[in-house]
């Protein structure tokens, strides 16, 4: 328990943060990758699919999507300078991301409810297609802020550069990197949502393949990384924790794929959550001490510790409510995958909003 | 168009399209909770249907809610990184709980709208019930920043510097109570008076609908207690300004002149520059005695200020005339109610009354919209009362007008299809001839 005396207030507010942003991508994240599998539903039962998505994150959606507030909340309240760096430097790709955000949260719900199924289906457009452009942008802020570029702007001072702190081959690649993230837990997840075993192969294989091109997306983003993000570049090498979480992450897309060949789909989930946890977790620790590299870290331009420290026992409190409560609605809503091979016997569970 | 002119429209239009959402977000949850509780104990199918239409209503206008309550947690930064920078650490507290608060919202939202059915109907009751809780905490906190913006406590400033950072003394600054209590009866009061003008307005056609009478019943149950009570929550928040935002309260009242004996002005437009209200209907004394309790107490005017913190006085004072004209014509109208019930025992339903009932629908949001223009406008030019000017908060990005335009456009497009929706919705309420529709 070492780390507890050795980890400031600010330190822990920031592991919370990045634990929420773990959850967000877990949950949030693959939220979005249904949306991608959504827009590129074809075949016999592209209608099937469709209709497998939006029952599976139906009950759930807007819980999900609070993480991200969740982050955001403690960023301007614990790190302050980092938040308003991010917030001027970046502004073009968090505007673009956030009309992404209200229009598929819109209408993700507005299909529920509207009358015609040719309605239903244009709305079924607004909510798959910004799921794609949304976490390409998501990705390509994360991506933007390690290579330092915005970092190196707000403290140059001057204008303030509109494009070139983020349209850059590193950002991008994050991007499509946080693209292939999303889609693959969600098809991931999608196998464990139907006992049709057609729909099941169908998300079977765009698991398999999104593992397959998730694995060349990470190269590339590793390659880039050398000379576009080098101080996490080096802070991955250089770490003695480095080598080894990059062979855990390694083994658990291994054990991913070859969950997901033999058919143990919840295996398959159980190593997909973790490698994806593992990723961020080593995205951030190779950044760590910085929030905004190169300048802002865990010293300056934060709140004072009583804030950090208030912020801590909020969050402790808070989760006594939270962690409960969320357990319920998916205990309620999930509970069916979690169940192994007995479902067969049992109909499809398809809640509907009534 | 300067920037800091596009960057506070697009927070005011930001806001002022979110703040309906919220507002329906902390009332209908009730609503629908009543509706529920009443089906348990009547047994009537009716409340059911009636439960699960405006759960429907409700989803439709929390998803909404959320995305537009999203875009204004980065707008802040987006806009306006100074404030955010001096002010985040000091009401983040009041931020992170709210975060808590729609958490679990969110999540039992989510329970409620699914679980029907799907789980035991008194945990799908309380999942309702902690809906409607927990949205009006989450009011509560929000409300909590903006009261410290017009009376900002919990720190010390040295050199432009907060110093000795003290967030839970933020959180209950001196406007926190008074700013809380009066939002979130507006909240029940508009919400509660927009149901019950839509359900008066199918009431006119179709007299005997038992569905749409019992659905008028409840929201004229919340929203009149709501609106009768909200005058004396307004007087009190009158008061709070008087004594806290002296300025501010002369913006309202039109007072351009310190005076004894100040009287309580009644419409008019102010001109400021004759420093006179043509058309107004002055009562000798009244502001002296509403603000101070005192017809002889003197009013601090605008002339006691420097006239470079004056906020724009005829949008503060037409504002807040037109939103204390709104609370009043609803507490009217509630009462008008309160009394036919009282005397009957039975829901008017007359033409006049469901006429007057339609008429007074939109005045609640009209008020909150108003009420919510006083605050801010009434604040400038500071974006933190007395510490930073709204000039020197707002982004250094170039361009904010390309940004406004995308936002505004995005809006009225959601507004439209909100509207259409829920229309879409009405239209498919259930007829008198098939009372216990359950086509669903």
């Amino acid at each position: 328990m070492g780390f507890l005396t050795s980890m400031t207030p600010a330190e822990g507010v920031a592991a919370a943060m990045l634990v929420a942003l773990i959850v967000y991508a877990l949950l949030g994240g693959a939220d979005y990758g249904a949306g991608v599998w959504d827009l590129l539903a074809r075949g016999p039962r592209a209608e099937a699919q469709r209709e497998l998505i939006a029952h599976a994150i139906g009950p759930v959606w807007e819980a999900n999507h609070v993480w991200l507030i969740v982050v955001i909340v403690l960023l301007f309240t614990s790190f302050p300078a980092a938040f308003a760096v991010v917030m001027t430097t970046l502004h073009i790709p968090l505007s673009l991301m956030l009309i992404g955000v209200v229009l598929r949260g819109s209408a993700f719900t507005f299909r529920s409810y509207d009358a015609t199924e040719l309605a239903r289906r244009r709305w079924n457009r607004v909510f798959s297609i910004p799921s794609v452009v949304t976490p390409i942008l998501l990705g390509m802020v994360v991506g933007a802020i390690a290579t330092g570029e915005p970092g190196r702007a707000a403290e140059a001072g001057g204008p303030v550069p509109l494009l070139s702190t983020w349209l850059r081959p590193f950002p991008i690649a994050v991007g499509l990197f946080a693209l292939n993230i999303f889609a693959y837990l969600a098809a991931v997840y999608l196998t464990l949502e139907t006992v049709d075993r057609e729909l099941r192969e169908d998300f079977r294989r765009k698991a398999l393949v999104s593992a397959v091109t998730l694995g060349v997306v990470a190269w590339v983003v590793y390659l880039l990384a050398r000379d576009s993000a080098p101080l996490v570049y080096e802070g991955l090498d250089r770490a003695s924790w480095g080598a080894p979480l990059r062979y855990a992450t390694g083994a658990m897309a291994i054990a991913a794929i070859a969950a997901l060949a033999l058919r143990w789909f919840a295996l398959a989930r159980l190593a997909a959550a973790a490698q994806v946890a593992m990723i961020l977790w080593g995205a951030a620790a190779a950044q760590y001490p910085y929030l905004v590299p190169p300048h802002l870290d865990m010293t300056r331009g934060v709140a004072p510790p009583i804030v950090h420290k208030l912020m801590l026992i909020a969050l402790g409190i808070g989760s006594l409510i939270l962690v409960p409560s969320l357990i319920y609605l998916f205990r309620v809503f999930k509970g069916h995958t979690f169940q192994g091979g007995r479902r067969d016997e049992e109909g499809p569970v398809r809640p509907t909003p009534a | 168009m300067t920037n800091l002119l596009a960057a506070r429209l697009q927070m005011a239009m930001s806001l002022g399209f979110h703040i309906i959402f919220a507002a329906i977000g902390i009332a209908l949850p009730l609503m629908m909770c009543i509706a529920e509780a009443c089906w348990h104990r009547t047994g009537d199918p009716i409340y059911r249907t009636l439960a699960k239409r405006w759960a429907k209503g409700a989803a439709i206008l929390f998803a909404v809610g959320a995305v537009s309550g999203t875009v204004l947690s980065f707008e802040l930064g987006l806009l306006w990184p100074e404030f955010m920078n001096f002010a985040g650490p000091i009401i983040g507290l009041g931020f992170g709980l709210e975060g808590f608060a729609f958490f679990t919202e969110a999540i039992f939202l989510g329970v409620y709208i699914y679980g029907w059915d799907r789980i035991p109907p008194l945990a799908h009751w309380l999942a309702g019930a902690l809906v409607a809780a927990s949205g009006a905490l989450s009011g509560i906190l929000v409300v909590s920043v903006n009261g410290w913006m017009n009376t900002p406590t919990g720190f010390d400033l040295v050199e432009g510097v907060a110093t000795n950072i003290n967030p839970p003394a933020a959180l209950l600054n001196p406007a926190f109570v008074s700013e809380a209590l009066h939002m979130t009866i507006a909240a029940y009061a508009a919400t509660g008076l927009l149901v019950a003008g839509i359900h008066a307005i199918m009431l006119r056609k179709d007299r005997d609908n038992p569905f749409h009478r019992r659905a008028m019943g409840i929201a004229l149950a919340v929203g009149g207690v709501a609106a009768v009570l909200q005058p004396l929550s307004g007087h009190y928040s009158a008061q709070v300004v008087a004594e806290t935002q002296e300025l501010k309260l002369a913006a309202m009242e039109a007072q351009f002149h310190t005076e004894r004996r100040a009287p309580l002005r009644i419409g008019g437009l102010p001109d400021v520059g004759s420093q006179t209200t043509p058309y107004a209907l002055e009562i000798p004394g009244g502001l002296s005695f509403l603000a101070y309790n005192d017809p002889n107490a003197e009013v601090k005017g605008l002339d006691a200020f420097p006239s470079d913190e004056h906020p724009p006085v005829a949008v503060v004072h037409v504002a807040f005339q037109i939103m204390v004209a709104c609370g009043i014509a609803m507490a009217a109208v509630s009462l008008w109610g309160a009394l036919a019930w009282w005397r009957t025992r039975r829901l008017p339903t007359g033409g006049a009354f469901l006429t007057a009932v339609a008429l007074a629908s939109p005045l609640g949001m009209i008020a909150i919209e108003a009420g919510w223009t006083v605050t801010e406008v009434g604040r400038q030019p500071w974006i933190i009362q007395g510490v930073m000017r709204t000039k020197d908060a707002v982004t250094t990005v170039p361009g904010l007008w390309w940004s406004l335009a995308a936002y505004t456009a995005l809006y009225v497009m959601l507004g439209v299809v909100v509207v259409m929706l829920l229309l879409h919705q009405f239209r498919s309420s259930p007829r008198a001839e098939a009372p216990t529709g359950e086509g669903l």
